[in-house]
């Protein structure tokens, strides 16, 4: 098999093609170099260089939220990898198909404190969905193609695949993806016939359903989402999602109740502790959705569907809980759901969306608006009413702009959304865009920022510049950690302790120093027609929007409270935070 | 979930593809994740096939052990998982090395107990035993509580082992 002989770099980059990669995101070291001359010496992966290793995590999230394929990251031992941990984790949170190539130094070396030496492996282990430390060329192709096939099969998940200097340099056989089959990872992707006749028979005899979908069904793809658009039509039912799950359902649809949770609608909220029956589909029943579990939707059952079984009975105790992918699950609940000829109860209908429009009548986003300090619900409004005509990507850091952007950007389709929800990554926004706009050049990505977080990965403004991305960073600057301050304001006795954003740069200079765009907006008046001439730059922008210092997210369900103890705004009285709610996150 | 569900306990057999760091990744989910080990046994089972079996003794609410088996289930080389509490009942076995030292009537106590429990006397000097006794762990238990008074030294214990009972392979 001479033929096929070549050295590990060589297998690394031969298995990236035929695995169908056409970018990665990476970084330089003494431990990849290899590879780095193998990627020299071709041109059908193209290489972006990021800032930092965390930027580069983030980019290939972006990349893969957006396209439906899986990110490939490569950096270096040591530093280069620990750097690479943040994002794994936001990856493995939010359930994103990452594969990361470290390097690691020689195998001879393993163990003895080498130069720019760490436990990759042991440090990664509980942040990927699975890991690898390869001993010898002969097993890198398989360790590739399993590496592609665990990250994207079952609930997809970063990993890691850690590659010694020497291994590189070693010669070894080639095999194809199509000869490996993994010994063990089997995910089950068709869910159980009896449980879907079961769910269909709860879903058939409600009286106040709910929809309650999350980021699984953007995760299994388009499909699933456009399934899932045909039974909630099919039924007539509300609808709610997570943060995770914006623009499964298109949010102009009468149907669509807005965001579930902490910060989601009135509607949502209140539709969700009501039901009598709970379709959860790709969700997690996670804390920021369900606030206090004893009072979370008291008087409903609950069906569960989750390609994750250890999803199910976690948190919430469910009636029937189906471990399937979601597309699957939904081809087989639409194709009994017809069979069955099912009548709905029209009356109990009826008095279940009178009741879910009278939540509605609330308008919970609602704010008062002002001519003279911009509001950063008004400029995020303003943002979606200039851009919703185009093709437009939305990533965000973390804090309240994030939570604006969720409430007041509408999506209509999937993947065009990208933040951190389950880590809470401040930084992700920015890298993320830079990976959205790879792989949609055309797009119109905009990174929808806080002046705190985008601090936290600006450097990846440089990369942007570098390979002509014309992301557009549209900064909230409300000179604080606006969410935090917003705590401390609820929980605190207005304490601000360290949450100003003391000596910030000049971001319009700062985008030029980069060779950016600067601009900056500081009235109402003058919103418009700042946003437009964003869009019209055909180069990176860093946008610095002046936005009210003191505005607070909501609706709001403060911590340790049920989902019908929402509050509208801010009132004169402390607001009903309890002692136990004070401690939780 | 309800707190007030009662704690049992359970012994679960996982079987694994026995790849380097297989064992850390099981006890790193029952750390980072915060169940409880009680005993865990490994080792390789099938030399041809690659596979280890770990035996996992562990205890919680009936919503937590449901947890750990998914979670158990859901790492990348596990082949299967199996409550030999539920699903399989099972046996359970535990050995024990116990050093036990003195001289006159407590050594002489010693060894008539250590017949009553039919261990074994595998090592023996004029000051003492090394006792070899197989059991449930709750057999070791009460072995070593009689031991103790009698001049007890040390204590090797391998951990459960268990295994279904009937025909069937696990
Ligand atoms: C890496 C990281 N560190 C700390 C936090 C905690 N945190 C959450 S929101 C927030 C403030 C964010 O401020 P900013 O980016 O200005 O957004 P704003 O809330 O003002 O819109 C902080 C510090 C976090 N989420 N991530
Ligand atoms: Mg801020």
């Amino acid at each position: 098999m001479a033929a096929t002989e070549m050295t590990g770099a060589e297998i690394i980059v031969k298995a990236l093609t035929d695995q169908g990669v056409d970018t990665i995101f990476g970084y330089p070291g003494g431990a990849v170099l290899p590879i780095y001359d193998a990627l020299f010496q071709q041109n059908q992966i193209r290489h972006i260089l990021v800032r930092h290793e965390q930027g580069a995590v983030h980019a290939a999230e972006g990349y893969a939220r957006s396209t439906g394929k899986p990110g490939v990251v490569l950096v270096t031992s040591g530093p280069g990898a620990t750097n690479a941990v943040t994002g794994l984790t936001d990856a493995l949170m939010d359930s994103i198909p990452i594969i990361c190539l470290t390097g690691q130094v020689p195998t001879h070396l393993i163990g003895t404190d080498a130069f720019q030496e760490c436990d990759t492996v042991g440090i990664t282990r509980p942040c990927t969905k699975h890991n690898w430390l390869v001993n010898s060329a002969k097993e890198l192709t398989r360790v590739m193609h399993e590496a592609f096939y665990v990250a994207t099969n079952g609930r997809p998940g970063p990993v890691v695949i850690d590659i010694p200097k020497d291994v590189q340099f070693q010669k070894a056989e080639y095999v194809g993806p199509q000869n490996i089959v993994h010994k063990t990872y089997r995910p089950k992707i068709k869910g159980d016939i009896d449980k879907i006749r079961q769910a269909i028979e709860l879903i058939a005899h409600a009286k106040k359903p709910l929809f309650y979908t999350g980021g699984g069904i953007i995760n299994s793809g388009p499909l699933a989402s456009q399934l899932m658009r045909d039974f909630v039509k099919m039924t007539g039912f509300p609808i709610t999602s997570t943060l995770m799950g914006l623009g499964a359902f298109p949010a102009s649809d009468p149907q669509w109740l807005g965001m579930v949770g902490m910060h989601g609608t009135y509607e949502a909220n209140h539709a969700m502790h009501d039901c009598d029956v709970m379709i959860n589909l790709g969700a997690r029943f996670d804390d920021r959705v369900t606030g206090r579990v004893d009072a979370f939707a008291p008087n409903s059952k609950k069906i569960h569907v989750d390609i994750d079984a250890s999803s199910i009975n976690k948190i919430v105790h469910v009636d029937v809980g189906i471990v399937g992918d979601a597309a699957h699950v939904l081809e087989d609940m639409i194709r009994i759901w017809k069979a069955k000829a099912i009548q709905l109860d029209k009356p109990a209908m009826a008095a279940w969306w009178k009741q879910v429009e009278s939540w509605r009548a609330k308008k919970s986003l609602n704010y008062t608006h002002s001519d003279e300090v911009i509001k950063p619900q008004y400029a995020v409004e303003r943002l979606y009413q200039l851009t919703k005509d185009r093709d437009t990507y939305i990533t965000t850091e973390v804090g309240q702009h994030q939570m604006w952007a969720a409430q007041h950007y509408h999506f209509e389709k999937p993947n065009h959304w990208m933040t951190s929800g389950g880590l809470g990554t401040m930084g992700y926004g920015l890298p993320a865009a830079v990976g959205v706009q790879i792989a949609h050049p055309d797009a119109l990505v905009i990174d929808i920022a806080g002046e705190a977080s985008i601090q936290m990965c600006m450097q990846e403004i440089s990369t942007a510049v570098q390979f002509m991305l014309p992301v557009k960073i549209f900064i909230l600057n409300n000179e604080y950690m606006g969410m935090v301050r917003q705590w401390q304001q609820l929980l605190h006795g207005g304490r601000y302790s360290h949450s100003y954003s003391d000596a910030l740069p000049d971001f319009v200079k700062l985008a030029e120093a980069y060779g950016a765009v600067g601009i900056r907006a500081e009235k109402p008046s003058e919103l418009d027609e700042k946003i437009k001439q964003m869009i019209d730059v055909k180069a990176p922008v860093i946008f610095d929007c002046r936005v009210d210092q003191m505005e607070n997210v909501y609706p709001m369900i403060p911590s340790g409270a049920a989902h019908n103890e929402m509050i509208l705004s801010d009132s004169k009285d402390e607001p009903a935070v309890s002692e136990e709610g004070k401690m939780l996150v | 979930m309800s707190t007030e569900s009662k704690i049992e306990r359970h012994t679960i057999a996982v079987l694994v593809d026995n790849e380097a760091g297989v064992l850390a990744r099981v006890v790193g989910l029952f750390s980072g994740r915060g169940y409880n080990i009680e005993s865990l046994t490994v080792a390789e089972v099938d030399k041809a096939g690659h596979t280890s079996r770990i035996t996992i003794v562990t205890s919680g609410t009936p919503m937590v052990i449901e947890q750990i088996k998914a979670q158990l289930e859901r790492l990348v080389p596990v082949h299967k998982v199996v409550d030999l509490t539920v699903e399989a009942p099972g046996i359970e076995r535990e050995m024990a090395l116990v050093k036990v030292a003195g001289t006159g009537e407590r050594r002489v106590e010693a060894l008539r107990l250590s017949d009553a429990f039919r261990a074994r006397v595998i090592d023996t000097t004029h000051s003492s035993f090394i006792f070899e006794v197989t059991g449930a762990p709750d057999k070791i238990d009460a072995f070593v509580g009689l031991m103790r008074p009698l001049g007890l030294v040390d204590v090797s214990r391998t951990g459960v082992v268990a295994i279904a009972r009937g025909p069937d392979a696990m």
